[in-house]
């Protein structure tokens, strides 16, 4: 009875196929299966936002996602943001305003963000900390988080139509 | 987490007829209880049956009374981000963007939040007080229950095994009503309530008509301050008469103590927030 | 040496591991796959305190997928004896019986026996079918409780060191201390003001987002490799090779990227089990905490109670302290009382003093370091007597602190004589910051002020630094990386060498490829291996005037090296050109260094913050917060103001809500990042940050570590504030939502 799915997803715009088991979260298929480690597991169920990545266009928390339900699914992590050498205004802006120490938060927030800008170009100080309250980072305090997003956004609308859509 | 089968029927009989040979089968919405669960060891199920592409489950509809059916499944992003939804049923869309994070509004569900059937749901306070019921279905046919009637014990609903819910139905808000849900959290986010009050008010004239009022937290399951409620009927909406309504929902509280609070901090709440929510409610009942 | 200009220090280079880091290249821990690897589980107690009767491990041996099972009884036979692996010196059964339990279990969570199998699922599973029988046995969770006469015994064993001799008397006492300075009773009889104070502060976790993580090969050659989260290599494998009774040679340790640690990774815990289930099977063993185990079977800080007791002239000079700690070890004896004892009064020139320390343990988890680990506990105690004080004698509270405030030369209790410190300048700067000046309106809000201090480690760094021909460094160090000090070190080297910090590639390596560098902790990395980066640069261009003196035919004396570039008289040559010519003046350079600095510098640091309280549901919001530290010299102010943001907000979330929730079992009921409550960005506005310098005479560069000591005031400073904001001293920690309620019900 117990068997491997088959599943496809289109994962950082690519066609992906693999097995894995249907006790097996979208998580554990990008790390385990798929070698994606940049999204990070910090608490596997839903609290910490380090395994956020973009599902369909929304945000979600891939430890709380069955492999199985990836089928069909478009799939965005971290490894996607970059176009080629092309950092994504945001990274470089996580860069510049020095809005990480560990780094190991930083894959879940530069998602979640992606996802605020792509939808909110300008957003406030505190629509940013808002939206970004299901991300944790215990190093910075989120103040150079915030400036980084700040900046970012700035950055996008002034090179308008630039980088912020994949 | 040990081993599970996953199975997503796109009909309702088929979601039926797995239930039916399966007994122990858990319904997968948004997977935001569910999970951890399973992870923890506190379900164990040989399989989870995906409802997200049953189509009665995902769909969003008003009808020509105004009323809304909820798929069980619907994330609360759709919530949120129908226009109808927000002019309508404002405390709704609100309650859905407060619901966990921005992730866990990508996939959690406000039928998944009534069918956890925790004490300390945020959506079912709300539900109870805007009159909603929870519409289901099971081979033996559709049963329509009141929310108040849903929950009968912390993690436990009145869902016969294999009976599945389908959607929650809301009436149409009468003019000048307003319904509101509040809560307390100790964080401004990611926090569970440590008590939740859901209240609707319509008011005819200076008075108030009707008031509903519903607290979450304060007993193994949502419960209803009927008393209280009755309390504000034809009650100019004054601060005194919302005193005196906190005082009776506190009345009937029956708190425990634990991580969150202490039963005598969960009474204080449960007044404090009434009080509260109710004053939400008559601005915003005035103002619609 | 504070008039020099720099070049590269207190510039913003980009972090060098930064692009990998923002683009999830960078390998952590549990990102380690490997042909024919298998995963681990720990099976970890159900109960505070119990007799381990049999372990049955028949049935999880039977499951499909598993390859092997392992307890305590799988370590060999090392006998006990006392060890220093860097955490101060310890019985060696005790560190071991932490890693796997023998004869007992002294936590909820302590770890009982371990798997490995193909899946982490079926690993899980099989922990699930060990049979364990225990004979459950009462437990103590508080220090008052562990204290008192009668009390049951973790260990049957401890005999309590009294005033640094070993007593016959069995008790959870680990240990009491005693500091003393001056006449205490005299001290006390000058004062017109005495105030007395009781204070209870909860176990709290350091919240690392990266759960502890092990992989270990038992290689067929007899080397076991390990690579894991930690911030010392060299700690796990001088822990590893002590347990598992290896020469320290046989094993090597290769740090990955580590996702924060906070003191709490200095502890050893999964690698010991990795490397017993890798030496059943023959495979390599991966381990992965879930964050239940990080929560119940790490070590969190301990829990406290602590009296403080003050006298003060009516013109607020201190005449007389007395404190009595006493810290929550958890189950192992070790409860940074010490350090606690040592920071207490440590911003303050008291005459007389008196300190009692009390290492007491506990049925909680082993407590590790967290940030200023016992600093922060203290502070709370006496910075809010300090403020109360001020209150009562109508001083403003930061006038008080500058008249009683440390300076160089003011003896502490502990025997410690100041050297160049910068407790006034924190003080002042804190005085002159607009935050303080700033009106402050509306109905329940107050603002409150404190100050902290820690010490800083120096401890035993290498560095080797190689000269490339393209006029670039590769850095080689052992100091594991969390926050930005491949930078801050590089910088250190890139300034002596008249170099771009980004021509200098700092690489973190395993224990086989540099000399031994102690952990990151202590705030010591930026002070203690950034000075051996300076050495080694130091030696790099001795040899490189060597060189240059070569292609002169001069002596090496008459070269000197200035502006980046190498000169003697009629001659110059930039240090890129000259590396270019390495080959043909004799082959390639390698500077190397290793350091032990005793000439560390603590750190002060203070914090101003407005609160608003909620009067009827108890909750603190914080409206604005600003940090002040004395960096000695910031090397990277970015990242010290990121050190200074990171520990506030700690500080804040140490203040307001977190705390190890524990059932009268010995359960602790809210082992999730749900219900711990760490701070999300929307509890917290912007935290203001202002570098003060001070540079330590002890540095070349005049580094003050600056990792800690920002921990240490903002539970004070909340308190302080929330009493001025709604009018009652909270004296137990978390401030949260029904503990300040109670207060306030106190109150009316």
């Amino acid at each position: 009875m117990q068997k491997k799915m088959h599943v496809t997803a289109t994962i950082n715009g690519e066609v992906q196929e693999f097995l894995c088991e249907p006790r097996q979260s979208l998580l554990e298929c990008l790390r385990d299966i798929l070698h994606l480690t940049g999204t990070k597991e910090g608490c596997n169920d839903g609290n910490c936002g380090s395994c956020t990545v973009l599902m369909d266009g929304r945000l979600v928390t891939s430890c709380l996602v069955l492999g199985p339900e990836a089928s069909g699914a478009e799939i965005v992590t971290v490894e996607g943001l970059a176009r080629g050498r092309e950092l994504h205004p945001l990274q470089k802006a996580f860069l510049e305003q020095a809005a990480l120490q560990c780094g190991v938060c930083t894959p879940g927030f530069l998602v979640a963000a992606k996802a605020l800008l792509d939808r909110e170009p300008q957003p406030s100080e505190q629509r940013i900390r808002w939206w970004l309250a299901n991300n944790l980072c215990r190093c910075t305090g989120y103040d150079k988080i915030v400036r980084a997003v700040q900046q970012a956004a700035a950055e996008l609308a002034a090179t308008q139509g630039g980088m912020n859509r994949l | 987490m040990k081993w599970f089968d996953y199975a997503a029927p796109d009909s309702l009989e088929q979601a039926a007829e797995l239930l039916a040979r399966y007994p122990e089968a858990r319904p997968l919405a948004g997977g935001t209880d569910l999970l951890p669960q399973l992870r923890a060891g506190k379900r164990t199920t040989p399989l989870v049956v995906d409802v997200k592409k049953i189509p009665e489950l995902s769909s969003l509809t008003i009808d020509e009374k105004g009323a809304l059916t909820l798929g069980a499944a619907v994330p609360c992003y759709r919530i949120y981000e129908d226009e109808r939804v927000c002019a309508r049923f404002p405390a709704l869309a609100e309650l859905a963007s407060i619901l966990g994070g921005i992730p866990i509004q990508g996939r959690a569900s406000l039928g998944g939040n009534l069918c956890n059937a925790s004490p300390s749901a945020d959506a079912i306070p709300l539900l109870m007080a805007m009159h909603a019921t929870a519409e289901t279905w099971s081979t033996s046919g559709a049963r329509s229950i009141p929310v108040e009637d849903f929950c009968i014990a912390p993690g436990r609903s009145a869902l016969a095994p294999g009976e599945l819910l389908v959607s929650i139905r809301i009436p149409a808000l009468p003019p000048r009503t307003a319904a509101h849900y509040l809560r307390f959290i100790p964080r401004n986010e990611m926090d569970i309530a440590v008590v939740g009050v859901g209240v609707s008010l319509t008011l005819s004239d200076s008075v108030i008509q009707t008031a509903r009022i519903a607290l979450g937290a304060v007993a193994p399951t949502p419960i209803l301050a009927t008393e209280a409620a009755a309390s504000l009927e034809n009650q100019a909406p004054t601060a005194a008469a919302f005193e005196r309504a906190a005082r009776l929902a506190q009345q009937v509280t029956r708190p425990i103590s634990d991580m969150r609070g202490t039963a005598e901090y969960r009474r204080h709440l449960a007044y404090v927030l009434t009080r509260r929510a109710l004053e939400h409610a008559l601005q915003a009942a005035a103002a619609s | 040496m504070s008039t020099q200009s720099y070049q590269v220090i207190g510039t913003r280079p980009i972090r060098h591991d930064g692009v990998d880091k923002v683009t999830g290249r960078a390998l952590y821990g549990a990102d380690i796959q490997m042909a024919g690897l298998l995963h681990g589980a720990i099976l970890r107690s159900p109960h505070a305190h119990a007799r381990i009767r049999s372990i049955n491990t028949s049935k999880a041996e039977a499951l499909a997928g598993v390859k092997a099972v392992v307890t305590a009884a799988d370590f060999p036979p090392t006998g006990d004896r006392i060890v220093d692996l860097g955490e101060g010196e310890t019985p060696l059964s005790y560190i071991r019986g932490n890693i796997l339990a023998s004869g007992k279990v002294l936590y909820r969570g302590h770890a009982v026996a371990a798997v490995a199998a193909t899946s982490p699922h079926i690993a899980a599973e099989a922990a699930s079918l060990i049979e364990v029988e225990y004979e459950p046995l009462p437990c103590v969770l508080t220090a008052p409780e562990a204290m008192r006469p009668g009390a049951p015994l973790l260990h049957e064993d401890l005999k309590t060191k009294e005033f640094g001799q070993q007593t016959d008397r069995v008790s959870n006492i680990a240990e009491h201390f005693r500091h003393s300075l001056g006449d205490l009773e005299k001290g006390f009889a000058e004062a017109d003001i005495v105030l007395e104070r009781e204070f209870h502060t909860a176990t709290v976790h350091q919240g690392y987002i990266e759960p502890h993580n092990a992989t270990a090969l038992w290689n067929n050659d007899g080397r076991l490799l390990i690579w894991c989260s930690t911030q010392g290599a060299f700690v796990v494998r001088d822990t590893t090779a002590c347990i598992l009774d290896l020469p320290v040679s046989q094993v090597k340790v290769t740090p990955m990227e580590i996702g924060g640690g906070f003191g709490g990774k200095i502890p050893v815990y999964l690698e010991p089990v990795a490397a017993l289930l890798s030496k059943k099977t023959g495979r390599p063993v991966k381990i992965v905490m879930s964050r239940k185990e990080v929560f119940e079977g790490t070590g969190p800080t301990p829990g406290s109670f602590i009296r403080i007791k003050i006298g003060a002239k009516r013109d607020g000079r201190f005449t007389a302290a007395q404190a009595d700690l006493a810290y929550e070890a958890g189950a192992y004896p070790g409860a940074m009382v010490g350090a606690g004892a040592m920071t207490v009064f440590a911003a303050y020139d008291i005459p007389n003093v008196t300190i009692d320390g009390y290492d007491v343990v506990v049925n909680k988890p082993s407590t590790a370091a967290y940030r200023a680990p016992g600093a922060t506990n203290a502070a709370f105690a006496t910075e809010t007597v300090v403020d109360e004080i001020a209150e009562h004698l109508g001083l403003d509270p930061l006038d008080l602190r500058l008249k009683n405030a440390a300076k160089e030369g003011t003896r502490r209790a502990d025997g410690l004589k100041y050297r160049r410190i910068g407790c006034v300048e924190v003080l002042e700067a804190m005085k002159a910051h607009p935050h303080y000046r700033a009106p402050l309106e509306g109905a329940n809000r107050g603002r409150g002020v404190a100050i902290g201090y820690w010490f800083n480690a120096g401890l035993p760094s290498s560095c080797t630094i190689s000269v490339n021909a393209d006029g670039s460094v590769t850095l080689v160090e052992g100091s594991t990386d969390i926050g930005g000090t491949r930078t801050s070190v590089a910088m250190q080297a890139a300034e002596v060498l008249g170099i771009p910090a980004g021509s200098v590639h700092p690489v973190v390596v395993d224990t086989d490829s540099v000399g031994f560098t102690a952990v990151t902790g202590g705030s010591r990395t930026t002070f203690a291996t950034g000075w051996a980066a300076y050495e080694a640069a130091q030696d790099v261009l001795r040899q490189m005037k060597e060189r240059a003196a070569k292609l002169w035919g001069l002596e090496p004396s008459a070269v000197r090296f200035e502006g980046g570039h190498f000169r003697a008289s009629g001659h110059e040559i930039s240090f890129a050109e000259l590396a270019a010519r390495l080959a043909e003046t004799g082959g390639p350079v390698v500077g190397r260094a290793t350091v032990n600095p005793r000439g560390v510098g603590g750190s002060f640091a203070g914090c101003i913050v407005d609160v608003e309280v909620d009067p009827e549901t108890g909750k603190t919001s914080i409206l604005r917060f600003t940090s002040i530290q004395d960096a000695g010299r910031a090397i990277h102010p970015s990242y010290v103001e990121g050190q200074m943001q990171g520990g506030s907000v700690q500080g804040i979330g140490w203040a307001l809500n977190e705390e190890y929730f524990m059932g009268p079992d010995g359960e602790m009921r809210n082992s999730s990042l749900l219900d711990y409550r760490m701070p999300t960005a929307l509890d917290l506005p912007m935290i203001d940050t202002q570098i003060v310098e001070v540079p330590n005479p002890g540095h070349p560069f005049g580094v003050r570590g600056v990792g800690e000591a920002n921990i240490v005031p903002p539970p004070a400073a909340i308190a302080n504030a929330i009493y001025r904001a709604v009018g009652v001293r909270m004296r137990r920690l978390p401030m949260s939502p029904p503990n300040l309620m109670q207060e306030l019900w106190k109150k009316s």
